[in-house]
């Protein structure tokens, strides 16, 4: 269905419902399912896949809402929106009343209500959800937050500053947990630095995640904002090397310092071949498409490696980016390798749909061993090695156990490799004295996100390892509030 | 923004740029590089070799050949115009210790880069002897600055137009026999290092490489800059750019060089078109 097709029914279906709606009359709304381009043509664009509710869409979806007492699904939000509030708004066609209910909370909404893995948060525990035996049949909350924030989107409004303290406080990286961080501490009257090593700012909002699934505009719009709020950002500046941790508490006197510089070092599988001419790291290949441009063939500078048989290791959320992206790009094959099956894969689930959707393919039980050259360096082939599932091992899922014997040579002339990133060793390698555990994550501490250094407070991925935009968000802000906190005795 | 100061052509195609950049003047040392773009949404990032640093003037000079597509594009800004990114110091400074008798081997615009490790070396009390080589004369750059550090200096051009006609391991091998270095360091084209870390092995010289790979991010993000060393996959962004050249893998790192050559190729001819300017000048 189209979205004009799907706007036309919820608006029927509106018309035809009572004026006062019982539990039975909410639960019998049928689920609205998010608009998106067709599959066929979306592979031949960069532009968004969902294309977002209609106002009837949405308030259609908002009155499943039940309005539960106890609110569970405020407690699976990790930075606590007053989600059933919300959304009454947006049954009362009260949009912005419903913006300004999430903006309490959450600074990032146009952002989390596309990244968020919902359906393992608020939706999680959606009593909607759960009577229907279905969590994708729970209340569509990321939806709804992305359709308030469309809705608002020509809201400029700034949240309001307190008089200046004179106290500074240093930003270091612009990604979610910065931004978030950043917004919060200048609120309160703070003078906020925030460092940025790229030419530009929003972390792994801009390098990673593509426009597809995540607009730029959107990115850059929750920037100029932080830059209207009053914060300094300075682009090209290296924490690490450009300047010291200890540089900028000692020399450029700033009082207290967020590092929230993401995982920032790709993962490689360890096995031979991997140096050959056509892998890539999922973070090379995403940030010369994303950051660098490089789809814009006319536009951009800088190239990206065009395989025709791409095979893509990995099964989280990254893994579909490269895969789809690579479609994008024109290869004719995309196979994603993951050793596990697919009810074991770390990505969302409407992640690994919309791939599959577009002409991926999964190839599930295959454990990469050996990447093969041609006689030029180049890839030609990937040896996988088949699996079968043994016990629950620590991650709680099933382990791939290798079966000897199986090797199978299937041919690619491009890999791309996305089995996460370890953390980057910049800052400890300058700064000896911060605590750090043995993946080289912060050790921060679990009330205040403060590092082993006074005044010196770190969140999002560098703490975390590989986690969501929202857990970042949410640690950002918790460090925001000890850094206030902090401030004030100072 | 970071505006250049000066331009000096030093040749056809090698171009000397004295850029405003005070945080990457001050911190930075003898071995590191910057990442340069020049603005906008589209232009590369191009990875650059710090050649010399003033900080008290706040200065930074970058010495670059217009080679391909984004150093020609580079090339053609001039005096008074503002970079909009430089983004450094990057990587780990050269190790500098009074190693003895030294010899600093510089190939192309390679020589740049390798003056400030000369010197360093000079001025930690070590005896130095250096080579620098070239295609051809017009591509001989900075001869005065390391007959200032060297006297005796040793030139080599592939067909004899400046100094010696031959290659520069040539006199190397010489110096490994008569001078018997406890240290060389070397600086150019990927070819001319393998070479000299060829030359220098049989003698159980230590030999230090200064790798230019590709890059994009220059903070460890991509990857693209991996290399084998060892036996060991490094990242020249953060582990380098400076390696053990008899642990380098060096046929993979020119074959993963050559990675986007078609694009390149195809990227420079379209550049010369759209410029005017005839292939082997910028």
């Amino acid at each position: 269905m189209t979205r004009e097709e799907m706007d036309r029914k919820a608006k029927e279906c509106l018309s035809s419902l009572p004026s006062s709606l019982s539990v039975k009359d909410r639960m019998a709304i049928e689920h609205q399912e998010m608009p998106s381009q067709d599959a066929k043509e979306r592979i031949h664009n960069m532009d968004e896949v969902a294309l977002g509710y209609s106002e009837d869409m949405a308030v259609l979806e908002a009155s499943r809402c039940l309005n539960c007492k106890n609110k569970p699904c405020v407690s699976g939000c990790p930075v606590s929106i007053d989600i059933p509030a919300f959304i009454s708004r947006v049954q009362e066609r009260d949009f912005k009343g419903a913006f300004e209910i999430i903006q309490k909370e959450s600074i990032l909404p146009s952002i989390c209500g596309r990244v968020c893995p919902q359906e393992s948060q608020c939706q999680k525990y959606c009593t909607v959800g759960k009577a229907l035996k279905d969590v994708d049949k729970a209340v569509a909350i990321g939806r709804l937050e992305r359709f308030v924030a469309d809705y608002n989107a020509g809201d400029d409004s700034l949240p309001e500053i307190k008089a200046e303290t004179g106290k500074r406080v240093a930003i270091v990286g612009s990604g979610p947990a910065s931004i978030a961080c950043a917004a919060d501490v200048r609120r309160e009257g703070h003078t906020v630095v925030m460092y940025e090593a790229l030419h530009k700012t929003g972390g792994v909002l801009s390098y990673g995640i593509p426009e597809f699934r995540l607009p730029k505009r959107l990115v850059d719009k929750e920037i100029q904002k932080l830059e209207r709020m009053g914060v300094d950002i300075e682009r090209n500046v290296l924490i690490g090397r450009t300047r010291t941790i200890e540089e900028l508490k000692s020399e450029d006197g700033f009082d207290a310092i967020f590092i929230g510089t993401g995982a920032g070092l790709p993962k490689f599988m360890g096995i031979p071949g991997e140096n050959l001419v056509g892998v890539l790291s999922a973070n090379e290949y995403l940030t010369r498409s994303n950051l660098m441009k490089a789809y814009d063939t006319k536009n951009s500078h800088t190239p990206e490696y065009e395989g025709r048989r791409v095979a893509v290791l990995g099964g989280g959320n990254v893994a579909m980016d490269a895969a789809r992206t690579a479609l994008r790009l024109g290869a004719e094959c995309v196979d994603i390798i993951y050793r596990r099956t697919r009810a074991e894969m770390p990505a969302r689930k409407e992640e690994v749909e919309h791939a599959v959707e577009e002409g991926c393919n999964i190839r599930m039980l295959s454990q990469p061993v050996e990447i093969l050259g041609d006689e030029s360096g180049r890839v030609r082939a990937l040896v996988i090695r088949k699996c079968e599932l043994g016990p629950v091992d620590q991650s709680g899922r099933r382990s791939p156990v290798e079966i000897e014997g199986s090797d199978e040579e299937v041919m690619y002339d491009e890999v791309i490799v996305a089995i996460g990133n370890a953390s980057n060793p910049l800052i400890k390698l300058t700064t000896p004295e911060i605590e750090v555990n043995r993946r080289g994550n912060f050790i921060v501490d679990e009330e205040t996100n403060r590092t082993s250094i006074e005044g010196v407070y770190a969140g999002g991925d560098i703490v975390l390892g590989a986690a969501t935009v929202i857990l970042a968000m949410g640690q950002g802000r918790k460090a925001a509030k000890a850094i206030n906190e902090y401030l004030k005795g100072k | 923004m970071y505006r250049i100061l000066k331009k000096e052509k030093l040749s056809k195609e090698v171009f000397r740029f004295t850029i405003e950049a005070p945080m990457i003047a001050r911190e930075r040392k003898a071995g590191q590089f910057v990442i340069v773009q020049k603005g906008g949404d589209f232009e590369e990032r191009i990875p650059l070799t710090i050649a010399d640093a003033d900080s008290e003037k706040g200065t930074i000079t970058i010495v670059f050949q217009a080679i391909g597509e984004g150093t020609h594009r580079l090339a053609m800004m001039n005096e008074g115009d503002a970079i909009e990114n430089v983004l450094g110091p990057l990587g780990r400074p050269t190790h500098i210790e009074k190693f003895g008798r030294c010899v600093c081997v510089g190939g192309g615009i390679g020589v740049a880069p390798l003056y400030p490790i000369a010197k360093a070396l000079k001025e930690a009390g070590n005896e130095l002897r250096i080579i620098i080589g070239a295609r051809n004369e017009s591509l001989i750059i900075e001869e005065d600055e390391m007959r200032a550090l060297d006297p005796e200096l040793i030139v080599v051009t592939d067909d004899g137009t400046r100094g010696r006609k031959g290659v520069v391991t040539e006199p190397l091998k010489e110096l490994c026999e008569s001078w018997k270095p406890d240290f060389v360091v070397t600086i150019g084209p990927t070819i001319m290092m393998k070479f000299c870390a060829l030359t220098t092995a049989p003698y159980g010289i230590k030999t230090l490489a200064s790798l230019n790979t590709i890059m994009i991010d220059g903070t460890g993000m991509c990857g693209g800059c991996r290399v084998s060393v060892g036996g060991e996959t490094k990242f020249v962004c953060v582990d380098g750019p400076e390696f053990d050249a008899h642990e380098v893998d060096w046929d993979n790192m020119m074959i993963r060089q050559r990675t986007y050559s078609s694009y390149e190729k195809e990227a420079h001819h379209r550049c010369h078109l759209e410029t005017g300017i005839k292939e082997g000048e910028a």
